[in-house]
């Protein structure tokens, strides 16, 4: 079941679409914020409330590079693997950030803090390297920067 | 192709970028009307028809921004307007801004979200569509609440909403957030994007103009585009041409990325010489680095090689030296970095962001994503350049169902001619010379790292 403030959320968008399907999109977006990830489960209530197949929803889903279909940590970090980052070497950041935490891409700390994930650029190229913790953008990152931001997560 | 060349800069010279406040806030709507906001939407609603209006965007040879350079006049010009046209039409902007390399469109909405207000408002009004959509990559919160806002101010002055400043013309304005991929940026793969529809590229035809979001008359423009067009309603095609330097006329904004003094993104007349843009604006390459090449704008484009800088930035010129404008944002590659290894990132993330329909695509792009990487690790052969150069035809234009494909062969078959000597070293010592990226020259060893330290 979705919850009362996730419905209304969603309700909230209905009316920018001529189809009520049509905002399935962005309820996945919605549902994401409140639970951390993307469950069968959740699939399933905005199915129910959308009318549309959960198939439908995981096919879209599954090709987005922002929702998760997994459990995450509280913080997701997503470092940019794009061309500007390679050549402002985010290879020595990804390294440092893996070291620091003692996990690969695709991982979590057993503790549950973070998750380390590659995204394609950021629009921060102007900034390379750049990372992306939750909402916020870092860029110009050194290791120093690094273990200063990360420090400011709990 | 003339060139013109203009001196001093007045505000209407930088219409791009004219509200800009000067404490780095973003513009809110009294500093907009300052600088002549809505002024245009005012006129085109007072005095224009809508084919008027896009009859001015046409007249002003307004070339797209997203990449293509496609004429935004005929684009509009396409779609049916009048008593027998459909009654639901669509204006979709594209502010999915996912080509690497690109950051000019959030330097605008941040800038100044106002401005593509106004465009949006005046786009809608020329081909009579009643409902806009804004659609955002997935991490631009800054930009929808800044955009959000901007909706409210617009609405809360009668820009926008029910019979727009007392005329008959109606607007309601949504923004969609992207739910986050490459892929959705393509125009047709955008449409379906906004249908909560996998962003699969569609067919045409049906083009757009006729049978775009479900299925009614659609056009399609990206931020810049659409902020292009209040300065060339305000101030007349002629006058805004004349901004430029060379016959396609206006401004746009260019950007640096890469080892330089400065990064950024700056209002600059068409026609500025790429030089210009990276000696006087982007302050130069850092000390200890040389310019090896530019890619000019985005991923999807050629590199240019360090000697050919003198090549004027816009769409005619660069295409005629060999070279694409592309988003005009340009990354500096300097001589710390390994080409090849630049030239395999670059492939492996469109291997990454094809969406699989096309075989020369799917099947081509991570064989050479492969190959590329078997030389950089010194596992290379001869062959494997023919093999590259035979991928980059397969791969190329009318082999696929949309430009993903042969916008990957664009860097990687110029890389092939212009790193030739790269490439041939790689295969012959069977190994990468170059060090860690970021190196200046003063720190590097003659020979690299050796067989165990290349990267
Ligand atoms: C794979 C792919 C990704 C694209 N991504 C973008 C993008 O992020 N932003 C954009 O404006 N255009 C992008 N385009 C170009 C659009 O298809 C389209 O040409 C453009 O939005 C049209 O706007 P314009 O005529 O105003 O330039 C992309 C094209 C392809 C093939
Ligand atoms: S070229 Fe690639 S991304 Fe484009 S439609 Fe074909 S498979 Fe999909
Ligand atoms: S390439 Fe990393 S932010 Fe653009």
């Amino acid at each position: 079941m979705l919850t009362d403030s996730e419905r209304r959320e969603i309700e909230a968008t209905l009316h920018h679409y001529p189809h009520r399907r049509s905002a399935a999109a962005g309820a996945m977006r919605t549902v994401q914020r409140h639970r951390g990830w993307l469950s069968d489960e959740a699939l399933a209530d905005i199915a129910g409330f959308l009318g549309v197949s959960v198939e439908e929803l995981d096919s879209r889903a599954t090709f987005a590079n922002m929702l998760f279909r997994r459990p995450v940590g509280r913080h997701v970090i997503l470092i940019c693997d794009s061309d500007c980052c390679y050549v402002m070497a985010y290879e020595q950041m990804r390294d440092h950030i893996a070291a620091r935490l003692g996990i690969g891409l695709g991982e979590t700390t057993p503790d549950g803090r973070f998750t380390f994930l590659p995204i394609v650029c950021l629009a921060q190229c102007d900034h390379a390297p750049a990372m992306q913790i939750d909402d916020d953008f870092h860029g110009d990152l050194t290791p120093e920067r690094i273990d200063q931001i990360l420090a400011s997560y709990d | 192709m003339t060139d013109r060349h203009t001196t001093g800069v007045s505000p209407d010279e930088r219409p791009l970028t004219a509200a800009f406040r000067a404490d780095g806030r973003p513009a809110n709507i009294a500093d907009y009307e300052a600088a002549g906001g809505y002024e245009a939407l005012r006129t085109a609603l007072r005095e224009l028809a809508p084919a008027e209006v896009t009859k001015l965007v046409s007249d002003s040879g307004l070339r797209g921004r997203g990449g293509a350079g496609f004429s935004t006049g005929g684009k509009w010009s396409h779609v049916p307007v009048g008593d027998m046209a459909p009654a639901i039409k669509y204006v979709v902007c594209n502010g999915d801004e996912m080509e690497p390399g690109s950051f000019k469109d959030r330097h605008l909405i941040e800038g100044n979200p106002h401005l593509l207000i106004e465009g949006m408002a005046l786009a809608c009004y020329a081909i009579q569509a009643r409902t806009g959509y804004i659609f955002l990559r997935a991490q631009y919160d800054k930009p929808y609440a800044l955009l959000t806002q901007a909706i409210a101010e617009a609405k809360a002055k009668g820009y926008l909403g029910e019979h727009i400043l007392g005329s008959g013309f109606s607007l309601e304005i949504y923004l969609h957030v992207s739910i986050g991929r490459y892929m959705c940026g393509e125009a047709s793969a955008m449409l379906n994007a906004l249908q909560s529809d996998r962003p699969n590229p569609r067919w045409r035809p049906p083009h757009m103009a006729s049978a775009g979001l479900w299925s009614r008359p659609t056009v399609v423009n990206n931020v810049e585009s659409l902020c292009c067009v209040p300065p060339i309603v305000r101030l007349g095609p002629e006058r805004w041409k004349s901004l430029g330097l060379t016959d396609e006329g206006g401004t746009r904004m260019y950007g640096v990325s890469g080892r330089v003094n400065r990064t950024g993104a700056w209002e600059l007349p068409v026609g500025t010489p790429m030089r210009e843009v990276i000696e006087q604006h982007a302050g130069g390459m850092r000390d200890g680095f040389a310019l090896r090449a530019v890619l000019p704008g985005g991923a999807s484009t050629p590199f240019v090689p360090a000697e050919a800088i003198d090549v004027i930035m816009d769409f005619d010129h660069m295409k005629e030296a060999g070279y694409s404008l592309g988003t005009g944002t340009a990354l500096l590659v300097d001589d710390s970095v390994c080409p090849i290894g630049l030239v395999r990132n670059l492939v492996r993330f469109f291997a990454q962001e094809s969406c699989g329909w096309c075989t020369p695509c799917w099947g081509g792009l991570p064989w050479a994503a492969d190959v590329l990487n078997d030389i950089e690790e010194g596992r290379g052969r001869l062959s494997d350049l023919d093999l590259l150069e035979e991928q980059c035809w397969f791969m190329g234009e009318d082999m696929c169902f949309c430009d993903l494909a042969p916008s990957a062969t664009k860097p990687l078959g110029a890389a092939l001619k212009l790193f030739r000597d790269d490439f041939e070293r790689h295969i012959r010592e069977e190994r990468c010379s170059y060090g860690p990226v970021g190196q200046p020259a003063g720190q590097r060893s003659l020979r690299g790292p050796g067989p165990d330290g290349g990267h």
